[in-house]
């Protein structure tokens, strides 16, 4: 357990574009903190300045109350787990578990319990003595994994260490690796490129898009008040839908993609300026039209694609030339071309201002329930 | 029911007949430049043979036991045998300390490379040549540089002492660019990642080396072994040029000494002979390699 501080880090390879640049972040002690983000925005970079795999360019890495920024990656105390694992095929499971505790010139018989412990732990007491080429994908995995926890190191780091499995496995090893963190009461930075991933395991999540920040926070409140549209984008599945909006003046109402006119209730109809807007709905936000819907607030749509996924079903219409996606629970028997009437309520809506990609507005009615425990006993 | 038999004959034998269409330019090559003559010479080195190199008298296994009891064949095969322990080990330690050395990360490291292997480019009588001037006694670099620091001269290829040893020299040069290029190859096929989750365990150069670099590296290291073996008990073109098998039959390696039976004394017979120990020897030397060695050899 340990603090971790990230102060106006930057990297650059060329000494003129930054990779990542003003990073700004502090990892509490026993934190699961989760790096997301595209292909190429940097998060593995940025988890390789933190090992002393790569330089600091510029800005200072504090690890617990130390400056780190040129300590050498073994004097940092953690550990890392490696996408493709990076095990030692020449050595059996159990050498390789034990490598760095030999590094360190462990007793050899603290050693062997150590590592018993570990594979008791991760369910690798019957491939102790297996090369990594004799294991499956998911128990490279598990090798991997245990090769970190046994050195013991307060930090440790992940670069997308599930990504090689397959889907039934990926979710298994995720509340896995959950557990043991929270067992072990490690501080854990988590990079992965699954938005899925990051909501479901990390305390924080820190979004970053081309090397910079996009937001942090506890996944809830990103996947509520995402800070831009690239957010709103990125968290969730389906991704929410997003297309250009404005203010119709005259009938005091929201323009979406010219097609869809949303009315603005009294209360908000100051809060926008006349100005381009971006507007977002989840699919899920999107509702069937009731009968009393006036027509005009009707939006009656052409069904492009169905997936009836069992016990929710994802259907797809174009507006403004961009592929929407509405999710409704339950299984609806919607033929491809069938027209189907929508609404979608103001409260709903995620608006965000089309220059400066702020959020002006966050979805209101986002269905929050807190369970209370008196009332369950 | 007979006539579908033979169809399904015809047809089992689908794909052999496919496959030997693809073996047979590679029979025909094989056949003419390696299969006849290997046949050939097994077969001369029962016989005795005119100035033509045909066969004249069957003599049995008499070639074989009075190279086993020339004193000539006995020294060569002793020479051929130092020249292998001297050229083998060293060269391929040279080449993996450049390659270790070329395998690093720097900037312009590709011009090193470029040097490292460029004796591949070098053809043996060329490089031959070369070392011929830097041995010369006189005008030699080597003597030069030896009278400049008022060390006493080495009549590096015409003293018996020095002369195999000379020798060893140059090819050990001529082969480093080979041996470097192979195991360079195989170093730059070491995942990156190895190495990192190495140094964050704390593991230091040398043990990073002796711990994953070398196990990893062995199929290549295997490999190279091998190839440098054979290649060293087959040496020919430079004892030619340094030293034409003198003096006093010290650099007569068993190659040079083939051919000197064979085309200056033109027996034939004793030739086929020896060139029958010598593959008999490569033959043993290999089986060794492979049953000894190569369990200690990781695969992936």
């Amino acid at each position: 357990m340990k603090k971790l501080e990230l102060i106006d880090l930057s990297k650059s390879y060329d000494k003129q574009v930054n990779v990542i640049s003003n990073i700004n972040v502090t990892i509490e002690p026993g934190e699961f903190f989760v790096l997301v983000g595209p292909s190429g925005c940097g998060k593995s970079t940025m988890l390789r300045m933190i090992a002393g795999l790569e330089e600091i360019t510029s800005g200072t890495l504090k690890i617990g109350e130390t400056v780190a920024n040129d300590l050498p990656p073994s004097k940092r105390e953690l550990s890392m787990v490696f996408q493709n694992y990076a095990l030692y095929p020449h050595l059996s499971v159990e050498q390789n578990i034990a490598f760095g505790l030999n590094v360190k010139k462990i007793k050899k018989p603290v050693q062997q319990q150590r590592v018993k412990d570990v594979a008791e732990m991760l369910g690798l007491t019957d491939f102790l003595s297996r090369k990594p080429r004799e294991l499956s994908g998911g128990q490279r995995q598990r090798v991997a994994l245990a090769r970190a926890i046994v050195s013991e190191a307060p930090i440790c780091l992940m670069d997308e260490p599930l990504s090689n499995l397959d889907a039934k496995l990926r979710a298994q090893m995720r509340s896995e690796i959950r557990r043991i963190q929270r067992e072990l009461n490690i501080t854990m930075i988590y990079v992965t490129h699954d938005q899925v991933e990051a909501m479901t395991m990390g305390d924080r999540i820190m979004i970053l898009h081309e090397g910079k920040i996009q937001q942090v926070g506890k996944p809830v409140d990103i996947y509520n008040n995402p800070a831009n549209p690239f957010v709103a984008k990125f968290i969730g599945a389906p991704a929410m839908n997003l297309s250009a909006a404005r203010i119709d003046n005259e009938t005091e109402e929201m323009v979406i993609g010219e097609t869809i006119r949303i009315p603005i209730p009294k209360a908000e109809r100051t809060t926008f300026a006349n100005q381009l807007l971006i507007a977002g709905i989840r699919p899920e936000h999107i509702r069937i039209a009731k009968k009393e819907t006036p027509e005009l607030h009707k939006l009656y749509v052409d069904v492009t694609n169905v997936e009836i996924l069992g016990n929710e079903t994802v259907f797809s219409f174009i507006i403004d030339q961009e592929e929407w996606l509405a999710k409704w629970s339950g299984q609806w028997h919607i033929e491809i071309g069938d027209v189907v009437p929508l609404e979608l309520d103001f409260a709903s809506l995620c608006i965000f201002d089309a220059k400066t990609e702020q959020l002006i507005k966050k979805p209101t009615d986002v269905g929050s329930y807190v369970l209370h425990k008196e009332v369950v006993l | 029911m007979n006539t579908t038999s033979k169809m399904g004959l015809w047809r089992r034998t689908l794909n052999a007949r496919t496959a030997s269409l693809y073996l047979l330019p590679s029979i025909l090559l094989f056949s003419v430049f390696v299969f006849y003559p290997m046949f050939r010479t097994i077969y001369l080195s029962f016989y005795l043979t005119d100035q033509a190199g045909n066969a004249a008298v069957n003599v049995g296994f008499e070639n074989y036991s009075y190279l086993l009891q020339s004193s000539e064949f006995i020294n060569s095969m002793k020479a051929t045998g130092l020249f292998v322990l001297y050229t083998v080990p060293i060269g391929i330690t040279i080449a993996l300390l450049l390659a270790l050395l070329a395998n690093e990360k720097l900037k312009g490291i590709g011009f090193f490379r470029t040097i490292y292997s460029s004796t591949m480019g070098v053809s043996v009588a060329a490089s031959s040549v070369i070392w011929l001037f830097l041995f010369h006694p006189s005008i030699g670099m080597f003597n030069r540089v030896l009278s400049a620091i008022n060390l006493p001269q080495v009549q590096w290829l015409l003293d018996p002492e020095w002369a195999l040893l000379s020798v060893s020299i140059s090819t050990i040069w001529m082969n480093t660019g080979f041996c470097f290029l192979i195991l360079l190859g195989g170093l730059q096929n070491i995942d990156e990642h190895l190495y990192e989750s190495a140094r964050i365990d704390g593991a230091g150069y040398f043990h990073r080396l002796r711990r994953i670099t070398i196990p990893m590296l062995s199929p290549t290291l295997f490999f190279i072994v091998t190839i440098s073996l054979i290649n060293a008990f087959q040496s020919f073109g430079q004892i030619d040029i340094l030293t034409k098998g003198g003096p006093s039959q010290s650099t007569n390696l068993i190659v040079y000494s083939i051919y000197r039976e064979a085309f200056i004394n033109y027996q034939f017979g004793t030739a086929s002979a020896q060139a029958v120990f010598l593959f008999l020897i490569i033959l043993i030397v290999t089986i060794l390699q492979f049953k000894l060695v190569e369990k200690k050899v990781h695969y992936q």
